[in-house]
């Protein structure tokens, strides 16, 4: 496997702050993989030093094999960016703005790259805006541009800064069908996102960084597991019976909480409830979810893989 | 090459589209300088003998409106684009120094040309302009564009805000120009300012072109070539370097 994106020992100042403290992270070839940090934890930063905008101070960065420094001409060839802060340029319309974008790229104007980009507005429902003037699209359809502007040279490697922000929630589904099917078709995917279900369904791996620096590292499902209890939920008629307290993790009115680690344990719970003589009116257990892994890691209660 | 062309494209388009503002506009101007300076100069002496006041100002007008527009147009397009961060589409593809060099040179150059043809060809309905040798016209006027187009790519990297382009031009571009003989031949100057305006390039700029008109000037063709080239070779090595190092771009 081709390592798509190869950070090693990347660090980044800003006068005496640190804003990336020896990041080494590697993405493989076809992965779709989620960057996750509180605000200011350093992602834009890494990837702005992956896309060239940002010069390391120390480290190495590698995309499809290419350095960002010495072979900056392939690495960019390779890597497509949808960057976090909205920017266009007033003078063009979205038609032209995209032509322009796989020009720099050193794609010639031609019937392929035309019927490329109507199918890209066509993906993002920007087809009817066309011709419209970058000024006259709102903030949502002008994402929607960028996003269209990092693909039109088909780069193997996609970088999201947060393509979902200020985003309504249909385009979102269909923004997210059309990367994942790029990414069935062999793409590779970077994601930063504060929305941390869309990482969780859609990302295989996820790093999770705070203050410059990778606090986890792991498969989606064994953060889940790891960090996240999926929670057995009863709500009783009754009082919750004095041998089963030191089990609860939690209490609100009639709602107790019991944190469990596989289904025999319901089972079990339920059994004992009933033998003791509590009136069960109602019931739930919830899956494990990544905003609970998160909480845990960012307090700090736990660090997991490979931290720096 | 593609992407070369396309920057280079891009950045004519940009102020072809706003020709009014950036063609037109600086014709006007130069030629209501050239109705009010001929009006008050009318009756003084001629700077070469045989030529009008009108035959001498149309050149130095020409060359003044050139040289303020091609830079005007490398400074302000870097400026915009890295106030509204729009640079950033230049930036992610692969690029190089050079392509950026040429294209942004190539394309003031271009707008510089623009605008000293409309001059010119307002001039002739002014009075008649004689051409000595155009060779000399096309050389200065290249020379004279790309050479600010190349201090426009310098003060639009180190410019954080519109206001530090301004102060350039007035502090800078302006007292150049105008200190240069557009309006006068330096032989009118007393002795200090004659030696003082030996030092400003923008004067051989100037000279050179009128040169190419009427076959006379104030110092050699050739001096004014080299230190025009000179310049020209400073200046484009100080923005090449500047571009290749990334300096305000990729920080
Ligand atoms: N040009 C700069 N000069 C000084 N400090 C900077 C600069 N750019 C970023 N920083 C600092 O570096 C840190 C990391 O910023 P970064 O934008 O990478 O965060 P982030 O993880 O992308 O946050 P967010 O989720 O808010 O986008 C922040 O503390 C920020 O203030
Ligand atoms: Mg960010």
């Amino acid at each position: 496997m081709t390592i798509a994106i190869d950070v090693h020992g990347v660090e980044k100042r800003y006068a005496s702050f640190s804003a990336l403290a020896g990041v080494s992270l590697r993405v493989e070839e076809g992965e779709f993989f989620a960057l996750l940090g509180p605000n200011g934890a350093g992602k834009t930063t890494l990837i702005s030093c992956l896309a060239g905008l940002t010069r390391a101070n120390a480290g190495t960065l590698r995309v499809m094999g290419h350095d960002v420094v010495n072979d900056y001409q392939a690495a960019r060839l390779a890597l497509g960016i949808v960057p976090q802060e909205i920017v266009f340029d007033p003078f063009f319309s979205v038609r032209e703005t995209l032509r322009f974008q796989a020009g720099y790229f050193g794609i010639a104007r031609s019937a392929a790259l035309d019927a490329w980009i109507d199918e890209l507005l066509a993906k993002l429902s920007l087809t009817d805006k066309a011709d419209k003037n970058m000024r006259q699209l709102s903030g949502g359809m002008k994402r929607r541009v960028l996003v269209a502007q990092a693909l039109v040279h088909r780069p193997p490697v996609i970088v999201l800064d947060e393509p979902t922000a200020g985003v309504d929630v249909e385009l979102r589904q269909t923004l997210w069908s059309f990367i994942r099917e790029l990414n069935t078709k062999g793409h590779t995917i970077l994601l930063t996102t504060h929305y941390l279900e869309e990482a969780q369904q859609l990302c295989s791996r996820i790093a999770m960084m705070k203050e410059g620096k990778i606090v986890a590292l792991d498969t989606t499902e064994h953060l889940l597991n790891a960090f996240s209890e999926r929670v057995l939920r009863v709500k009783l008629e009754s009082e919750l019976p004095v041998s089963l307290v030191p089990l609860r993790s939690k209490q609100s009115g009639a709602w107790h909480q019991f944190e469990i680690h596989d289904y025999n344990e319901v089972e079990t719970l339920l059994a004992r409830l009933r033998e003791s003589g509590a009136v069960i009116s109602n019931l739930e257990v919830t899956e494990p979810e990544l905003e609970a892994v998160f909480v845990k890691i960012m307090r700090g209660e736990q660090t997991l893989g490979p931290a720096a | 090459m593609i992407g070369f062309q396309t920057l280079l494209r891009k950045e004519i388009l940009r102020f072809w589209k706003v020709a009014f503002q950036t063609v037109a506009a600086p014709v006007l101007t130069s030629l209501l300088y050239l109705l009010i300076f001929a009006h008050v100069m009318a009756g003084s002496n001629a700077a070469f003998p045989g030529v009008t006041n009108e035959q001498f100002l149309i050149p130095g007008l020409a060359m003044m409106t050139m040289l303020q527009n091609a830079f005007a147009n490398t400074s302000s397009s870097l400026i915009q684009s890295k106030i509204t961060g729009n640079i950033l589409f230049i930036l992610l593809p692969p690029l190089s120094h050079w392509n950026f060099y040429f294209a942004y040179v190539i394309a003031a150059t271009v707008r510089g040309l623009a605008v000293g043809l409309g001059v010119f060809l307002v001039g002739i309905f002014m009075a008649h302009i004689p051409v000595y040798n155009a060779a000399w016209i096309l050389v200065f006027a290249f020379l004279g564009s790309a050479m600010l187009a190349a201090l426009g790519i310098i003060a639009g990297l180190w410019a954080d805000k519109f206001d530090q382009i301004a102060a350039f031009q007035n502090f800078i571009i302006m007292p150049l120009t105008f200190l240069s003989g557009v309006f006068y031949s330096i032989h009118s100057l007393p002795a200090f300012w004659q030696t003082l305006s030996h030092f400003n390039p923008f004067f051989y700029m100037i000279d050179g072109f009128r040169f190419g008109f009427f076959g006379k000037s104030d110092v050699s063709v050739w001096l004014s070539f080299s230190v025009a080239l000179g310049a020209f070779a400073c200046l484009s090595a100080g923005a090449v370097w500047l571009l290749k190092s990334g300096y305000k771009l990729r920080q």
